[in-house]
């Protein structure tokens, strides 16, 4: 059974990329594109890592960690955040919110798969 | 097909032949999408008389030029025996009234000679090159001149 | 298509609809909108087209996002505040910030002064102190400094498979691990190692980091060997479920760099006590040696001596205490779980489950393996569809959309002709075969109807860029415009939709260029500085109406006049209405402005747009008050895929006239028609004499004009509202035709707007009336202006 990875982030071409380089890597993705469709996404149909955008509609990356950390069936569920580089401040707040790792952008399919291998037995 | 193209080996390719009372023509069968008998055209308003009009071809409004007419030669009105040969020209669809299609040609592009400076401007405008088959000549029609110039360019 | 361009044009189409969010939302800023939401849309956009730019290495729009970005999140962290000037230095920002992105497709430059100019007024808006601080300081070239963005963008490459791919790697890991006395056996060879103890907090766990994984990144760096340090874990009535116990210590050989060590830690580092050591040649034990020597053993005897079964836990991270079934038997049976631990721990079983999973993962060969994995990746497409698919919307190429168009087109041509058919063969109207032909005439309508609908688009995706034109031209011209959009919802088939774009410009460059004063000009007149340009979209009358009304001077009427008799337009004392004179713009060759203005028609005067309109069966019409304002009307067809049109007879032809010109049909009575010259008839129509035109000899179809009384006179009205009456020989009758182009294949035939199929199959020509009228009418006035010399 191969891992399921869910991604959220509101842009499509950062969907469609993701989508690609996981599913050339061999997980299954399923994908929200915000964190309140993330977080229905995760309740309905679990995932081994969520991979979040940071900035987003409705509810933004942080809420997604917040949310993840304080679902008793998810809260184990490692969470990388998609962050620039330039972010310091970001992904302090991430990391502070329960962020298990995060994923610099722009990534190559090889970074993204190696983050996710850290976090994902 | 299963040709191959050797360096120093003239191009093949295949021709479709047809006649305008008694010459013989032919065009690169590539560029010939269908063949059809003649039907009545709807008559376009102040177009050359090589304009036949235009037809209407499965949805698409096809302009149907007389060939004959187009390069100089004497022609009668058509009848049901005259056949449009529906040809692709750049972006454009069009059919080309000729009296029969005669023969498919299978030959290399070594064997065409240029137009000899004996032959009208006009035909020289529209005949690529020609050769001899059977003891026949055939002229080798440049498609792209066919169209009459449109406003733009002429202008 | 390559998957990497297809993402590449998914980023530009969403850049497309990024920037139009942007500059929604950047115009509601401007009108004072300073709402957190609408702020944090606009830095969203911004940062998603950067995000994107990054991951194709598109430099230069990569440098101007970055830089707009950080401005508005400065904003956004209400550093710094909104007001009119800020917001229109914004609003200037997205515009060059679309140039870059249309640069960046297709593959041309920017204007370098432009843009630089333009991240300094980005930056002017920020205090140069902070401005420091955020790394936006530009150097002389305009240039930002390279380091600050500590944007390195990665080309991405989807070419290449991962590098390695997860599950092969832990069988690698394995392998490597699976034979520690290598190094062992040869300890002449001086490898340098580190030694790092790694003791995690509570808090890594929390975040769902595991030291298991860490372990195994670490173990892929080269050979390792660790020993577990319980000693850490407190009697049982003691024990936390989310407290953290133990600590690892972990001898790494191989010549790692302190970075890539470190990066394996890079996630957790914060949340743990991490200590590492460069050692010496001689493998340090950090446990006893066992008797033989052998490495392994000491985490054994580790595992052993814990008052945990941590065997699992050891088996995951050092294989080699059990590396028999994993070598000997590839296609094991998933290893047994371990046993359970003495201790109801809760993050310590989870943890030894997951390894155990591992473990039982690794043990499987890689080559049973192989094949469910490419059935997992099928899967995982298959399952990657359903979830994306939230949205109540599809998106179809809208090459589809056309060839059902095109289908429907036909559908409707070969319905006509098959009612005709029955309607020629004498069949009754009531009988069963003639009704069902009716039901399916009404059906063929309802999904011509529907099928168009799909088509339909609101006006909006050209509306939308008309907000940057006006500023763009008013900066040009130095007026001040405020633009105000009505009706952007408007929708109108696509092929309509296209050709809107250039008529609208050129209508609101003419209104801002010529229509509206200058500030001081406005004041003085009592207006204010700012004018007002509104542009607005309706249905009427089957149509859809485009209009673009200022409030500015108004048409000039003596001027008009004067330039319109001066170019021989009109007679000098010929008899115009106010609202003759001002549609005497349209004019071929009339231009107001004596220097022909780059802004308002870059060289291309009213006739020409109005030409344009004309050939999208459009019409076009102004009504002016002077010292108030002039009202541009543009009227054009919901589509031009299909025509109401009335069916004619002239010259043996079939003939369709479109019934949207067409006022009323009469016979002509012998004393209302009168000859004017040689050929030229007028005829009256209720008191007002209107030219008379031969449609079979307008269009060339013969030389002898008909006797008016023995045809039919279509009284018809052009685009200006020029009149006049088309003789023809009879009139079919009305009905729907669908539009083929002539171009396509031919071209454009002056007199004749397009062709159609008629229910016989047979090619039918569509009058252009406005043509078929302008040419008698240009005869016209020069007729006049002879007879008035």
């Amino acid at each position: 059974m191969s891992k399921t990875v869910l991604t959220i982030d509101d842009s499509r071409t950062m969907r469609e990329m993701l989508n690609m380089a996981l599913v050339q890597a061999g997980y299954r993705v399923i994908q929200a594109v915000d964190g309140v469709e993330g977080l229905e996404v995760l309740r309905a149909e679990g995932a081994d890592v969520v991979i979040t955008d940071i900035n987003m509609p409705r509810m933004d990356g942080f809420g997604v960690i917040e949310g993840v950390r304080a679902d008793p069936a998810h809260r184990a569920t490692p969470i990388l955040v998609l962050t620039t580089e330039s972010d310091a401040t970001k992904k302090e707040r991430a990391r502070c919110a329960g962020a298990t790792g995060w994923i610099v952008k722009p990534f190559n399919p090889a970074k993204l798969v190696e983050a996710i291998r850290r976090v994902a037995a | 097909m299963t040709d191959t193209v050797t360096p120093g080996v003239a191009q093949r390719r295949e021709l479709i032949a047809f006649r305008i009372g008694d010459q013989e023509f032919c065009v690169d069968i590539m560029s010939v999408r269908e063949i059809r008998g003649w039907a009545p055209a709807t008559p376009l308003p102040r177009t050359p008389s090589f304009v036949k009009g235009v037809i209407n071809l499965r949805g698409a409004v096809l302009p149907i030029i007389d060939l004959g007419a187009r390069l100089g030669l004497n022609t009668s009105e058509p009848t049901a025996r005259h056949v449009i040969m529906v040809v692709h020209i750049g972006q454009r669809t069009i059919g080309l009234l000729v009296d029969a299609v005669s023969d498919i040609i299978n030959m290399s592009d070594d064997l065409v000679q240029p137009t000899p400076d004996v032959a009208s401007d006009q035909v020289k405008t529209f005949v690529k090159g020609l050769f001899a088959l059977d003891g026949r000549m055939v002229s080798l029609i440049a498609l792209d001149r066919v169209l009459p110039e449109t406003e733009a360019e002429a202008a | 298509m390559d998957p990497f361009e297809s993402i590449k044009a998914t980023f530009f189409q969403e850049c497309e609809e990024l920037l139009t969010d942007m500059e929604s939302g950047l115009l509601a800023m401007e009108q004072g909108d300073d709402d957190s939401e609408t702020v944090n849309a606009v830095f969203r956009a911004v940062h998603s087209v950067k995000g994107g730019a990054g991951a194709f290495g598109l430099e230069e729009l990569i440098r101007f996002a970055h830089v707009f970005e950080t401005v508005l999140d400065e904003m956004r962290s209400g550093r710094l505040a909104l007001s009119d000037e800020v917001a229109k230095v914004l609003l200037r920002a997205s515009d060059v910030l679309a140039d870059h992105v249309a640069a960046a497709r297709s593959g041309g430059g920017v204007d370098e002064g432009r843009t630089v100019s333009m991240i300094a007024d980005l930056q002017g808006l920020i205090d140069h102190e902070r401005a420091n601080e955020l790394g936006l300081n530009v150097h002389g070239d305009g240039s930002a400094a390279e380091e600050d963005f500590g944007f390195v963008p990665v080309v991405l490459s989807l070419d290449e498979p991962a590098a390695e791919a997860p599950e092969t790697d832990i069988a690698a890991l394995l392998s490597a691990a699976a034979e520690p006395s290598v190094a062992a056996e040869a300890p002449e060879a001086a490898t340098p190692a580190w030694k790092v103890i790694f003791r995690p907090r509570a808090e890594m766990y929390a975040k769902a980091n595991e030291s298991a994984l860490v372990l195994r990144e670490l173990a892929r760096l080269g050979e390792v060997e660790v020993s577990l340090d319980t000693s850490g874990v407190p009697a049982l009535d003691q024990l936390s479920a989310e407290a953290a116990y133990l600590t690892w210590t972990i001898r790494l050989s191989g010549d790692r760099s302190e970075a890539e060590v470190r990066d394996v830690f890079e996630f957790v580092e914060d949340d743990c006590d991490l200590t590492m050591v460069r050692v010496g040649d001689a493998p340090e034990r950090v446990a006893a040696d066992g008797p033989d020597g052998d490495a392994p053993a000491s985490a054994v005897e580790a595992a052993a001596a814990a008052p945990l079964d941590l065997a699992a836990l050891l088996a995951r991270v050092a294989p080699a205490a059990e590396p028999a079934p994993a070598a000997a038997a590839p296609a094991a049976p998933p290893a047994p779980s371990p046993a359970p631990a003495d201790l109801d721990v809760a993050g310590l079983i989870a943890l030894a489950e997951k390894a155990s999973q591992d473990h039982a993962q690794a043990a499987q060969s890689p080559v049973a393996r192989a094949d469910p994995k490419l059935d997992q990746k099928a899967e995982a497409r298959a399952a990657a569809g359903p979830a994306t698919a939230a949205t109540p919307t599809i998106r179809v190429d809208l090459d589809r959309v056309d060839r059902l168009i095109n289908a429907v087109g036909e559908l409707v041509i070969q319905q006509a002709m098959l009612s005709q058919r029955v309607f020629e063969s004498g069949l009754a109207r009531s009988s069963d075969v003639a009704l069902g032909l009716e039901d399916l005439e009404l059906l063929t309508r309802e999904i011509q109807d529907s099928v168009m609908a799909i088509r339909a688009q609101p006006v909006k995706s050209v509306f939308q860029r008309m907000p940057r034109l006006v500023r763009e031209v008013a900066e040009a011209v130095g007026k001040k415009v405020r633009l105000v959009m009505d009706g952007e919802n408007t929708e109108v088939d696509k092929t309509v939709i296209e050709r809107l774009s250039d008529p609208i410009t050129h209508m609101l460059r003419n209104a801002i260029d010529h229509g509206l004063e200058t500030p001081d000009e406005r004041e003085a007149g009592g207006k204010s500085a700012e004018g007002a340009v509104r542009l607005a979209a309706l249905h009427r009358g089957g149509r859809i109406v485009i209009e673009v009304q200022d409030d500015g001077r108004g048409i000039n009427r003596p001027r008009v006049r004067g330039i319109a008799v001066a170019k021989g337009l009109i007679a000098e004392d010929a008899v115009l209405s106010d609202d003759e004179i001002d549609n005497l713009i349209f004019l071929p060759g009339f231009s107001t402005v004596d220097v022909v203005s780059d802004i308002s028609g870059r060289g291309v005067g009213m006739d020409v747009v109005k030409r344009s309109i004309q050939a999208l069966g459009g019409r076009i019409s102004i009504t002016s008050e002077p010292g108030k304002g002039s009202k541009f009307s543009m009227s054009l067809p919901l589509t031009l895929a299909v025509l109401d049109g009335m069916v004619v007879s002239a010259a043996d032809q079939t003939l369709v006239a479109p019934l949207s010109n067409i006022v009323e049909s009469l016979t002509p009575r012998a004393e209302d028609v009168h000859l004017i010259g040689g050929r030229d008839a007028v005829i009256c129509i209720r008191d007002t004499f209107v030219p008379l035109i031969d449609v079979g000899v307008a269009l060339g179809f013969r030389d002898t004009p008909l006797p008016p009384t023995s045809g039919v006179a279509v009284l018809v009205e052009s685009e200006g509202g020029g009149k006049a009456a088309l003789l023809v020989e009879a009139i079919q009758g009305q009905r729907q035709v669908v539009i083929k182009s002539l171009e396509a294949n031919y071209q454009q035939i002056h007199g004749v707007a397009a062709a159609t199929i008629l229910g016989d199959g047979r090619v039918a020509l569509i009058l252009d009336v406005d043509a078929l009228v302008t040419t008698s009418r240009r005869k016209s006035p020069r007729i006049e202006k002879r007879m008035a010399v």
